[in-house]
């Protein structure tokens, strides 16, 4: 009898303890959700209580946010620009991730990690030169900017996450294809890359959201409002002198988020195995 | 090196017969990553190294070299000062916090039980949501007037509206502030990050510890610990640089603010070199990351190598 109180109070404490991280983590979102469909007079008023609806719910800001803003035209922006960036991404990281795990000895190792340290080197410490860079090929306040730039961080670590891929496949593989008499180019095109369609749709999901996530380049590249991502132009462009749009910046950010966060939810192990790089095995 | 013999030949164009070769093959394959990095990370690099001791600005782009003295009008500077220490104190601080949060939300999610996979989600939000997006959700929740965090105390009557906090318009409130958000958006990546190392632990190496005795805590530091430990280190040092080199949490939240209270090293390097087109000077602010990146870089080679040990 007393263990079974003991367990029921530890189990209270254990679900209580949880509860607590899940209302850490979550409730910027709630907040997020409850303000962009409250209206004006409920939001913007000190009595009434903040965490549920004093009156009745509006889709005003959305509309809002779709007629009276360029919130449509940042979405189309971002989804451009992450499909050129996964494009690039791919072209390159592909490739480069194959080579290096097949390479013999320590060079391909040394020179994996090599790629994947340079995804270390920081936007904050790359932008001023980088800035001029993208001056000098008249690609300032232009959306293009940031396609250029996005890969010098997809490619280190797409090209890292493919080459602990490829490795861990058999390269019997390949030496079968070969004796069947394709050529070692045609055993990657042929054999390799239809058997690493999950990696490599693991690679677009990642580069996608990280050029969803990105915003120092694409604050420092763009001030036209009309060549913003999604992500700089809720940030930075709902807001009218001193006034916040609360209801529709939040409403924006909603929108933005969500996508993100259902793909990372789905590959994250994938994400984890390949950032900690196999350190544990 | 030893190379591999084709164990097919046949007469092919010279091109092919290229391309047959493991290392040429490799080699192209290879270039057109490498090249990318190299142009746009190398050699900005060195831009950026040459800015800091040039008198490069937007208004003056001359590439006049100048020595060291853009470092020694910078080192003298108070600001600078400041932002050098804020920025230490809100890596370690947030870092911190963010272990803490993320290896005991590690071991709650270690348990199973119904709905785990769901509380696992909720819980990666913040990680895997744009920080731009998330940190002005904070800004409304730290609002002057309708900040939810004052009603929320005001109601449980903590404090009255009179003397209510502004969040991010007291310097210290202002840091903590950053801080937290900052903490709150790495603790979710620090709990994936200690489940994968607890989760590669075998159950029988921890079996055999304890059924040679080991305790709970022995079992914890001594088995435990040093098991997850190149693991966590790969982590924590993306957290680190991450955070000693951000930008967005202090521009969207603070602006630096109020009175320099909260600047960080990125952030005075984008408004010097950016901002007032300062490009030499704020090009040496950057530079100032460079020794914190170097051991970080020492410490991540340390422990990727030794996954092979």
């Amino acid at each position: 009898m007393r263990r079974a109180v003991l367990n029921a109070a530890s189990d209270g404490a254990f679900y209580g303890a949880v509860a607590i991280f899940v209302v850490l983590t979550a409730f910027p979102f709630y907040w997020m959700l409850i303000t962009s469909l409250k209206s004006n007079p409920d939001l913007y008023n000190v009595a009434n209580t903040p965490f549920w609806f004093n009156e009745t719910p509006t889709l005003e800001h959305f509309r809002y946010l779709f007629e009276q803003t360029l919130f449509a035209r940042w979405l189309l922006n971002s989804l451009i620009i992450g499909l050129c960036v996964v494009a690039i991404t791919l072209a390159a990281a592909v490739p480069a991730g194959y080579s290096l795990a097949r390479m013999t000895g320590r060079n391909g190792e040394a020179l994996g990690i090599g790629i994947f340290l340079t995804y270390l080197v920081p936007p904050t410490l790359l932008f001023l030169p980088l800035s001029r860079v993208v001056a000098s090929l008249g690609l300032q306040n232009s959306m293009w900017s940031l396609v250029l730039v996005y890969p010098t961080f997809t490619i280190p670590f797409c090209t890292w996450l493919l080459m602990g891929f490829f490795k861990a496949m058999p390269v019997e593989i390949e030496e079968a294809a070969i004796v069947d008499g394709c050529s070692l180019f045609g055993a990657f095109v042929r054999m390799v890359l239809p058997l690493s369609i999950p990696a490599i749709l693991t690679v677009v999901i990642f580069t996608f959201t990280l050029t969803l996530q990105e915003f120092v380049y694409a604050l420092t590249f763009i001030s036209t409002s009309a060549q913003k991502p999604v992500t700089l132009g809720v940030a930075t462009d709902l807001v009218r002198g001193d006034i916040f749009f609360w209801g529709e910046i939040m409403a924006g950010a909603l929108i933005a988020s969500i996508p993100v966060a259902i793909a990372y939810n789905l590959f994250l192990d994938r994400f984890i195995s390949g950032i900690t790089g196999g350190a544990v095995k | 090196m030893v190379s591999i013999a084709e164990p097919v030949v046949k007469p092919a164009p010279r091109y092919r017969f290229l391309l047959d070769r493991r290392d040429v093959l490799g080699g192209v394959l290879v270039a057109p990553a490498i090249l990318y990095v190299l142009l746009l990370v190398g050699l900005p690099f060195l831009l950026a190294v040459y800015y800091s001791v040039s008198a490069y600005t937007i208004y003056d782009p001359s590439w006049r070299f100048v020595g060291l003295s853009n470092f020694r009008q910078i080192v003298q500077n108070p600001v600078f000062q400041d932002t050098l220490a804020n920025t230490f104190l809100f890596t370690f601080g947030s870092q911190f916090l963010g272990l803490v949060l993320g290896k005991f939300g590690a071991l709650l999610l270690l348990r199973q039980f119904p709905g785990r996979k769901i509380v696992r989600a909720l819980i990666i939000l913040p990680w895997a949501v744009p920080i731009a997006l998330a940190t002005v959700a904070w800004e409304w929740m730290f609002d002057s007037l309708y900040s939810v965090i004052n009603w929320s105390l005001i109601s449980l009557g903590v404090i009255t509206r009179s003397d209510a906090p502004n969040w991010l318009g007291n310097p210290h409130l202002a840091m903590l502030c950053v801080i937290v958000v900052n903490a709150w958006r790495f603790f979710p990546f620090a709990i994936v990050i200690f489940l994968a190392g607890m989760t590669s632990i075998p159950q029988d190496v921890i079996d055999a510890a304890t059924v040679d005795g080991a305790g709970f805590w022995r079992r914890n530091y001594q088995i435990v610990l040093p098991m997850i430990l190149p693991i966590v280190a790969v982590g924590l040092i993306f957290g680190i640089v991450f955070t000693f080199t951000d930008l967005s949490v202090v521009f969207l939240l603070t602006k630096g603010g109020p009175v320099n209270a909260t600047s960080v090293l990125g952030f005075e390097g984008f408004q010097v070199g950016i901002v007032s087109g300062d490009v030499s000077h704020g090009a040496a602010i950057s530079l100032f990351m460079l020794p914190v990146l170097f051991f970080v870089v020492i410490g991540m080679l340390h422990f990727i190598r030794r996954r092979e040990i």
